[in-house]
């Protein structure tokens, strides 16, 4: 029984970096309509911009505060250089899944290229929360990682729904048309969105690097796929879904690994079974809305 | 006297290319014969992926997958089951097809931006799989033929020299069959239902069946691509995870620079990408972050590929040759670039 609780435990920890890069998943398909697939890839360049301060000395706190900053705007830069000029409702959806995968090869590569010193294999990024357990055998990380989350949907939350800015987004994300009539500068709101995930994929990539033993260029490949079944499950356009999601998946990961020996190995079978199973039975995940489509 | 020029064209384009393609592997060392040889079955991959992106309008990032069935079942059959490798490659064929079939079913009701994700899923799974699976020597995934068991069967031919013309040969083949498809009523078909996909199905095609079926040959393709793989590379090796994920991208770039929907874009883009891969050798991250960014620029500045981009030149040239400037630019027939997904 103890084996299972730990086993859950580790799941809600890995749960919280899914749901994070879901809900940036979230954030840029409700405002762009996009799958990000590059979302893995930008939040593991923010993971290095992070290790790159904690390597100048300042601490991983502060140099995480720093990268989400140069992330916001890097997302936001994202949206206005290479995004929107291929994408809108009358050009065709496929160039911008190509763009971002174009981003996918060349975010990993620049990364290893600039920060990744010939030779060097795994890097080490400082732990955020002690090691060691806290209360009942919960690892502090757990609850650190598990407290960022609610940080998190908390500020999210507070941004959408309480203020103007938040107003604009979501207007935006609803009816992009009707919104600019009322004088909402979309652009504007769709860079905000895109900055957002790119922020959070920042927190997201460095909290993932602190788990386990170094890390390296392929630190985001695995998470996105699981961030990715994460919000198929809790329907693409649902904030909530997404961390639900994540949670889940996290979870049934941990599980997975733990006892079914016959999957051992090809773990990533269970996210995309998921995902598969999601998209064919229930296209809107558990809490995404229905989109009636007009022919 | 213009159609009669560019059939002129034609003919000597066509001659001169035949006669360097003959000389090639007569003239050049053996490296270079095989790496004119990764050109050609590249260039089948791509044209694979081109049959169901470009003409049919379903996006795949699984076309890795495909390649890398083709590429176990020769090397299994050949290492293990004492196969001529010229033997497997319908059997790799075949067997890539069925896995085709098998995606194209919940394809048909999975489209553009989640389709994407579950081929996706193919290429990343695909790998780790065939580790279970296939137990190379050492326990690693990787499975090489002897260099007997892929040799030259034609006296006067070396190996390399054979690889080539056996790679040139299949690619022509499937090229000329790619081809003609697109003219005929099956062809017509597939690009209708790219375009228009409920007034295809009102005008009697079967959209369904269509789309299973363009999946099906398209992952043929690639399987062949990966059954030639093994006879120039020695080798299937499944043992770094992503690579087969990357292949699916870089046949993506393949037809996206040479030109969706084309015949010879996929064969141009091929090109590019082995000369990429050679000029970047040894830097390992180089030549993606090019690829990557050589991808995004196109998608921009020639959406519709080396091809595309000749042909709107060629159009330009021909109107200010004709010396009289259009009053009114006239609308130039282009084949759609990148297919538009109905909704």
């Amino acid at each position: 029984m103890q084996l299972f609780i730990d086993q859950v435990l580790n799941g809600v920890g890995t749960g919280v970096i899914y749901a994070s890069v879901a809900l940036a998943l979230v954030l840029i398909y409700r405002t762009t309509g996009l799958l990000n697939f590059a979302q893995g890839e930008m939040a593991l360049f923010s993971t290095f911009i992070t290790y790159w301060f904690t390597e100048q000395g300042i601490g991983v706190v502060p140099a995480l505060m720093l990268s989400v900053v140069i992330s916001f705007v890097g997302g936001a830069l994202i949206e206005r250089i290479l995004i929107r000029p291929v994408e809108g409702p009358d050009k065709n959806p496929l160039n911008v899944v190509i763009v971002t995968l174009g981003m996918f090869l060349a975010i990993n590569s620049l990364a290893q290229l600039i920060f990744i010193k010939p030779g060097q294999e795994a890097l080490q990024m400082p732990a955020i929360f002690p090691k060691g357990d806290l209360v009942l055998g919960i690892r502090t990380a757990t609850i650190g990682f598990a407290v960022v989350l609610v940080v998190e949907c908390v500020l999210l939350y507070v941004l959408l729904q309480k203020t103007n800015v938040g107003l604009s987004l979501r207007a935006v994300a609803s009816n992009p048309e009707s919104s600019r009539l009322v004088g909402i500068n979309t652009g504007n709101m769709l860079m905000l969105g895109w900055g957002l995930a790119a922020a959070l994929g920042a927190v997201a990539g460095t909290l993932a690097a602190t788990r386990g033993s170094g890390f390296d260029s392929s630190l985001m490949q695995q998470v996105l796929v699981y961030a990715f079944a994460a919000a198929a499950l809790g329907g693409f356009d649902s904030p909530l879904g997404a961390v639900v999601g994540g949670l889940i998946v996290g979870i049934a990961d941990s599980l997975t690994i733990q006892y079914i020996d016959a999957l051992d190995g090809i773990e990533l079978v269970v996210p995309f079974g998921l995902i598969l199973v999601v998209l064919l039975v229930r296209p809107n995940g558990l809490f995404g809305r229905t989109i009636v489509e007009r022919v | 006297m213009e159609l009669l020029t560019k059939y002129w064209l034609r003919i000597v384009v066509g001659l001169v290319a035949s006669v360097v393609a003959v000389a090639i592997p007569f003239t050049s060392n053996p490296t270079d014969n095989l790496l004119v040889a990764q050109v050609f079955y590249l260039a089948i991959a791509a044209m694979g992926l081109n049959l169901l992106t470009g003409f049919n309008g379903q996006i795949s990032i699984g076309h890795g997958a495909f390649y890398g069935v083709g590429a176990f079942t020769s090397a299994i059959l050949v290492t293990e089951h004492g196969w001529y490798l010229e033997a497997t490659i319908p059997v790799a064929a075949l067997l890539a097809a069925l896995l085709g079939v098998i995606v194209g079913f919940p394809a048909l009701r999975v489209k553009g931006l989640y389709l994407a994700l579950i081929t996706l899923g193919l290429s990343v799974l695909f790998p780790r799989v065939t580790a279970k699976f296939v137990d190379g020597p050492g326990g690693v995934p990787l499975l090489q033929p002897k260099r007997a068991q892929v040799a030259s069967l034609i006296d006067g031919l070396a190996d390399d020299q054979y690889q080539y013309f056996v790679c040139l040969g299949v690619m022509i083949l499937l090229f000329v069959l790619a081809s003609n498809l697109m003219r005929s009523r099956a062809g017509r078909a597939m690009i209708a239902v790219r375009d228009q996909e409920v007034a295809a199905s009102t005008v009697g095609i079967n959209v369904a069946g269509v789309k299973v079926g363009s999946f099906a040959l398209s992952a043929a393709y690639a399987g062949v691509a990966g059954a030639l793989s093994v006879m120039v590379t020695r080798v299937a090796d499944a043992s770094n995870p992503l690579t087969y994920f990357q292949l699916s991208i870089e046949f993506l770039i393949a037809v996206v620079i040479g030109g969706a929907a084309t015949i010879t874009g996929p064969f141009l883009g091929a090109a590019f990408l082995v000369f990429v891969r050679k000029r970047f050798e040894g830097t390992e991250a180089m030549a993606p972050a090019l690829l990557g960014g050589v991808l995004i620029v196109a998608v921009y500045v020639l959406p519709d590929g080396i091809v595309g981009g000749y042909r709107r030149l060629a159009a330009r040239l021909r109107r200010s040759a004709a010396a009289d400037p259009p009053a009114a630019e006239p609308p130039v027939l282009e084949p759609p670039t990148v297919p538009t997904p109905s909704t």
